[in-house]
């Protein structure tokens, strides 16, 4: 059993009480909502007769429904206008702050919560939303939830939670260049399946955690999930610290002093004790991409489709199912697959830095004819910093659209979609069957960059060979 | 579709016909796709239960989807394999299952986002070892009209004649026999602690002194 850990802290810190069932209720120290899973836990509240116990402690956005060309409202779909609507009433009954479009801080709730400064150290952070796991990044515990759970939330700002085991991925080395935060957190589920983490909390350590900015750990703690772990995280250091200061609910004055203090006591000391721990050495992965249907069939850019042979027996179904719905050959060389759409963003991959490595790869160079390749800033923020640099000249000069913020393309909430048996390089998160809005469409899941030199060559490119050139 | 009322009070058993959906990895888009949750209410996802993967095997040789057979119209027991449930945390997946009438679900693991929204809507899942589920997959293959008992209190499943020991963690178990499996009440019994935590986290209290 773990101890000592930044998980074994926190959780202890929230517990507020042992419940019948055996579990245990936790405190939630920063509730996060948007469209998609909060009607029906309104609705339940209202059922009810409660309120909501911290509309201080709960923040709102809108990200998965609303369209990336035009922002005008009332909504082009009724339905998605009909959620951002109930979601605005909810809020306004509530006295909950929502960050709506236009307001200069809308986006997808797991990037502006971290820009804004409200995801910190130590906290326990929960949104009816898988890639809640994205918040570890910060040293939080944070985690996905279900509509009945975000109802709870409301109701008592609490959870009734068991607490996970605690696994080390401790990685050595540096990455290389033109290998990103994506590219090892696909390698890191690739190695240890869609299903090793069931039951675990995934701490990140290690030299090449250490190396990681804020960014990027944001890429790898969004994908924990992916790898089954329920959250992912970092240990605080000056990174962390230099990231928060000055944004606008960070503490400030003399309560910044005290919350680095308190933030440093927090990380898993030498003492810590963990249930194991796996080893990664960063400098030899390289640029991953998937080739199937789950984020865990993935290879090395240079690699080929693993054939039913190099798959263990247990994958092996899995593996024949992926080959029929990607029509992608065992044996074959990934590099070279024709794609037909190139999207970037995402709660993964849709901040300045990731859209600043795909601009260093389509700066001077243009799409390949034929090829639908557009980016979507994360946040509004996003946006503007990408705007102020000139990121969406770049963009549109290489034949990319530039796109206002929103989840777009990652899951088909919204205009954006695949249509038919198109296939996509995408920076999102999942390659699941149907997950891009076609029920036949298919996803090659890679880093921002990969997916612009696979815009640029209309097909799926290393990366590492255009940033030589 | 079903008529059966949804979960309420104590689950101490679930009986009914089964559908078995076979396969690892079976994520939450799978089980309803993305554009189904466009809306405020879960009251229509019954019939959108598996919708793409049920259009795909329509006019396959493999087809038609479980959930297409006329001998598993009314199933509420649906059994499956490994990691059942992953990806989005949507709880409009659980949420379809149960409007089309499932009550109960046995397999080889379960994710555990999707595990718990289960759990929060007083839907037993109950664990089977790889090869315990693969034989109750193929008796309930061959028995398709047979009523299947799922004792929760005891965790296993009786059918066509013979019965499987099951897991279930002591915690979900004590919550779904007393019927406590809503947790709202429990969390709100609280607040004195509730407030106690919140006076003790630096972090609620401007980092001054605690």
């Amino acid at each position: 059993m773990s101890s000592g850990t930044l998980y074994d802290k926190v959780w202890d810190l929230h517990q507020v009480a042992q419940l019948p069932g055996g579990s245990t209720q936790l405190f939630i120290g920063l509730h996060l909502i948007h469209e998609v899973t909060s009607p029906q836990a309104f609705a339940g509240l209202k059922d009810l007769g409660l309120s909501v116990r911290h509309p201080e402690r709960t923040v709102a956005t809108v990200d998965h429904i609303v369209p990336t060309t035009s922002q005008a409202r009332p909504f082009a779909d009724p339905l998605a206008e009909e959620m951002l609507a109930t979601l605005e009433a909810n809020c306004a009954e509530h006295g909950i702050p929502l960050h709506g479009i236009g307001s200069g801080r809308q986006g997808i709730v797991h990037v502006i919560a971290p820009e804004l400064g409200l995801t910190q150290p130590g906290m326990t952070v929960a949104c009816g939303d898988s890639h809640t796991s994205t918040h570890g990044a910060f040293g939080a515990i944070a985690f996905g939830i279900g509509t009945s759970q975000v109802r709870d939330v409301l109701a008592s700002q609490s959870l009734a939670m068991g607490k996970l085991k605690v696994r080390r991925i401790w990685v050595e080395g540096r990455l290389q260049p033109g290998v990103f935060a994506k590219d090892l957190v696909l390698h890191v589920i690739r190695v240890l399946g869609v299903k090793g983490g069931v039951g675990y909390a995934y701490e990140f350590a290690g030299p090449a955690i250490d190396a990681l900015s804020m960014e990027e750990r944001m890429t790898l703690c969004n994908m924990a999930i992916e790898g089954g772990a329920r959250c992912g995280y970092v240990n605080p250091d000056p990174i962390t610290f230099d990231y928060l200061q000055g944004r606008p609910y960070a503490p400030a004055g003399e309560a910044w002093d005290a919350a680095v203090a308190w933030w440093r006591s927090l990380a898993s000391g030498a003492e810590a004790v963990f249930d194991d721990e796996v080893r990664f050495d960063a400098n030899s992965i390289a640029p991953t991409v998937t080739w199937g249907i789950t984020p865990g069939q993935g290879i090395g850019v240079d690699e080929t489709v693993p054939t039913l042979e190099q798959t263990e027996p247990d994958e092996r179904p899995l593996a024949e199912e992926a080959y029929r719905y990607m029509d992608l050959q065992p044996g074959a060389p990934i590099a070279g697959t024709p794609v037909d759409v190139c999207f970037i963003g995402s709660c993964t991959n849709g901040r300045l830095s990731d859209l600043q490595a795909a601009a260093a790869v389509a700066k001077g160079r243009h799409v390949a004819p034929g090829i639908k390749a557009f980016v979507v800033p994360g946040s509004e923020q996003v946006a503007a910093a990408a705007e102020a640099e000139g990121l969406d000249q770049v963009f549109r000069e290489a034949g990319f659209e530039w796109r206002e913020p929103g989840c777009s393309m990652c899951l088909a909430m919204n205009p954006d979609r695949l249509e038919g048996r198109q296939i996509s390089a995408s920076s999102s998160n999942r390659n699941f069957k149907g997950r891009q809005g076609s029920a036949t469409g298919r996803t090659l899941l890679m880093s921002p960059a990969m997916v612009a030199a696979a815009a640029i060559h209309g097909r799926v490119s290393d990366v590492r060979t255009l940033l030589n050139a | 579709m079903t008529t059966t009322p949804f979960p309420s009070g104590a689950i101490d058993a679930v009986s009914g016909t089964t559908v078995v959906v076979r396969g690892d990895d079976i994520d939450t888009d799978r089980i309803i796709p993305a554009r189904f949750l466009k809306c405020v209410t879960f009251d229509a996802l019954g019939p959108a239960a598996f919708a793409d993967d049920r259009a795909e095997l329509a006019s396959g040789p493999s087809g038609p989807h479980p959930f297409d057979r006329p001998e598993h119209q009314g199933a509420s027991l649906l059994l499956v394999n490994r990691n059942f449930g992953c990806g989005s945390s949507r709880e409009h997946a659980p949420q379809a299952l149960m409007r089309w009438g499932i009550r109960a679900v046995v397999g080889e693991s379960f994710a555990e986002i999707f595990y718990g929204n289960c759990l929060a809507l007083g839907i037993p899942c109950l664990v089977a070892d790889h090869a315990t589920m693969l034989a109750i997959q193929e008796v309930a293959t061959a028995h398709r009209a047979e009523t299947f008992r799922l004792d929760v209190a005891s965790a296993s499943l009786q059918g066509a004649g013979q019965r499987w020991g099951l897991d279930l963690a002591a915690g979900p178990q004590q919550m779904l026999v007393s019927g406590q499996w809503d947790a709202t009440g429990q969390l709100l019994a609280h607040g004195e602690q509730l407030a106690a935590t919140v006076a003790r986290l630096p972090y609620l209290q401007g980092f001054a002194a605690v």
